[in-house]
């Protein structure tokens, strides 16, 4: 079979990524903002006797770009590795699109333009000539509507025939986008999208715009809270029916191999999975329908000035957001910045932001012992006070090691988009939360052998008399900071391990833990436990990521202590005051 | 009459003149296609004034305020 490599290259927000997925039948996670694709993603698809290799490349709107993910397509571009190069353009901003196009037709053989979303270009009036377009520029030209699947055969069509050198143009390249898009496009009727505009500009507006920002992530953290109780409660039931049954079924079994499965891998599991799984479930759809709106860019909008009065940018704001969902995905996020200084902040202080992991914790401790204000709002002070965390630490970063001159802040602000409800609930149910869940399932499973025989062997007692000094001065004592320690590999696990360490015994023998914690924590300790899960050092996901994307020790390690050093500080000083 | 984009009301479109900038600014104003002869529109502010939401090839593009300074149009 013949094996063809083909690379998917475009701006940003032009549906790059749907054409992906349209074309290979994967899972490519989209959204409505540039930055979304960061990294490379191959997908296959068989047809006929070719195998065609697709290569799903980060938007760029230059082959000359400067931020990380911009210098990744760039490089793949140049080498030329790929057999065929799918030029992905826009057709409702086509002069725009043709810029990079001619670019890349410099550059690549055996290319062939693609102009997608048509049918948003078609509702604004807009037609695009694909056979003069072809001959302006010398190479196949199709029109295609990835959301819709319209144009795709036509596109595979095209890869199989294409072989003509691209006689690209040599003048300007502006010049000649301009040329071209005016000769092949024609306006029918000058038809602007008026609603969307109004909405645009409401939710950027002085009286309306942050406010809705503030009540947008109340209501998604509210939502994400209040729904995720219900379920849990069941999911909690359904386990220690379970456990019941299991240590009936493993009764053959020596006490300290059932005590190993049930006590400790199996408990932790399940417990892990019964506080992390439904707060996931709700908040990663609705994060992903603001993504799939292009609502994110409007946030980096809003939040661009106070973030530059702190020496960053708009862009760290929605690193932050990313955060939210998982820390690794954040860090990961930030080669969108385009300065190496603002970029290297934005991953130091990326785990500022409490992410999913964390918010089992901070739900549960806010329920347990601030009821009369409601979880979701004490949730919601926690994320406030971590971006604001985020933003002082960077400030002074920006002032004192990182100082160099302030970049300019240039971005996109993409059309907004009706999100695909249907996919969304697929996509982020079915393979980020689950993604998710099994990689702390698969972390939980060893750690809550391990704990369990830490705790019978009397180990997890000494450790956490040992840790009992710290631990008081810091407003908690020995058992939290072991919680801590121990939930290094996944955030997921703090609750479980908390629970396990301050059972003596090391077994959560009644499946309700609850009431234990209110035992042995007082408001007080409370507080410093929610204030120390915000602020301590990241997963170990995290730092691994934070080390793959600065190929640095100094700031891996940097990652660790610096959140720390802010939790500590906070929870010494909120022990003497409190 | 010839302004500084900075100064650019809302709703107010320009051709672009002039793009003085320091060099990195200016090579990704290029990449959106923010060259001279363009027309640029200004479509919105944030809350403070200080970004400014320009539309220009089909697109919309959010710059700083202080970064306009230096880019200078001729007002339609």
């Amino acid at each position: 079979m013949k094996e063809l490599t083909v690379a998917l290259v475009g701006n940003p927000n032009v549906g790059k990524s749907t054409l992906f997925n349209a074309l290979t039948g994967l899972h490519q996670h989209t959204g409505n903002w540039a930055g979304k694709t960061v990294g490379t993603a191959t997908g296959v698809l068989k047809k006929e006797t070719v195998c065609y290799c697709f290569v799903d490349l980060p938007g760029t709107y230059s082959l000359a770009g400067k931020s990380e993910d911009e210098r990744i397509t760039e490089a793949y571009v140049r080498s030329n590795r790929a057999d065929r190069t799918v030029i992905v353009c826009d057709g409702s901003c086509l002069s725009r699109s043709l810029i990079l196009a001619i670019q890349v037709l410099q550059v690549s053989k055996n290319a062939v333009v693609c102009v997608n979303l048509m049918d948003e270009a078609k509702r604004r009036g807009i037609a695009v000539d694909g056979n003069k377009l072809s001959k302006a520029l010398g190479v196949p030209v199709v029109l295609t509507s990835a959301g819709k699947r319209e144009g795709l055969e036509q596109l595979v069509d095209a890869l199989g025939t294409v072989s003509t050198e691209p006689c690209a143009p040599c003048e300007d390249e502006i010049d000649a986008a301009d040329r071209i898009a005016h000769s092949c496009t024609t306006l029918t009727l000058q038809q602007e999208d008026s609603y969307g505009r109004k909405v645009d500009r409401l939710l950027v507006s002085r009286r309306f715009g942050v406010p809705f920002l503030f009540l947008l992530l109340l209501g998604i953290i509210w939502l994400t809270v209040w729904g995720a109780n219900y379920p849990g409660i069941l999911l909690e039931k359904v386990f220690s029916l379970g456990y019941r049954w299991l240590r009936a079924v493993l009764d053959f079994l020596p006490g300290w191999a059932k005590g190993i499965l049930v006590d400790g891998v199996y408990a932790t599991g399940s417990r892990v999975i019964s506080v992390m799984l439904p707060p996931m479930a709700i908040f990663f759809p609705l994060f992903t329908v603001l993504e799939d709106i292009g609502y994110l860019p409007r946030m980096a909008f809003l939040m661009d000035p106070p973030m530059a009065r702190c020496g960053g940018c708009g862009k760290q704001a929605l690193t932050l957001c990313m955060g939210l969902g998982c820390n690794a995905v954040g860090v990961t996020g930030c080669r969108i910045i385009d300065s190496p200084r603002e970029r290297t902040c934005a991953i130091l202080t990326n785990s500022f932001v409490p992410c999913n992991g964390r918010f089992p914790t901070l739900i549960l401790l806010g329920s347990l012992f601030f009821p009369q204000m409601g979880a979701a709002l004490v949730v919601a002070a926690c994320v406030a006070l971590g971006v604001v965390g985020a933003m002082a630490v960077s400030g002074v970063l920006n002032k004192t090691l990182l100082r160099s001159k302030k970049s300019a802040f240039v971005m996109e602000l993409p059309p907004f988009r009706r999100p695909r409800l249907g996919e969304i609930l697929v996509r982020s149910l079915l393979e980020r939360t689950l993604m998710i869940a099994l990689r702390a399932l698969k972390v939980a499973a060893p750690a809550g052998a391990l704990l369990w025989i830490a705790a019978n062997s009397g180990l997890l007692g000494v450790l956490s008399g040992f840790l009992d000094p710290p631990g008081i001065l810091l407003g908690m004592n020995g058992a939290i900071l072991i919680a801590f320690l121990f939930s290094l590999p996944a955030n997921e696990l703090l609750v479980p391990v908390l629970l396990m360490a301050i059972t003596d015994a090391g077994s959560i023998r009644t499946m309700v833990g609850n009431d234990l914690l209110m035992t042995v924590m007082t408001w007080k300790t409370a507080v410093c436990t929610m204030v120390f899960t915000l602020f301590h050092w990241p997963c170990s996901t995290t730092l691994m990521t934070v080390y793959r994307e600065t190929r640095s020790k100094k700031m891996t390690a940097a990652a660790f202590l610096l959140p720390t050093a802010v939790g500590c500080i906070l929870c010494f000083l909120l022990n003497l005051i409190l | 009459m010839e302004i500084t984009l900075d100064r650019l009301g809302t709703d107010k479109m320009a051709v672009v003149t002039c793009v003085d900038t320091e060099e990195t600014l200016r090579a990704r104003l290029r990449d959106f296609g923010l060259v001279p002869g363009t027309i640029v529109r200004c479509r919105y502010r944030s809350p403070d004034g200080s970004v400014v939401a320009l539309e220009l090839r089909g697109s919309v593009v959010a710059l700083r305020r202080k970064d306009l300074v230096g880019i200078r149009g001729c007002g339609l």
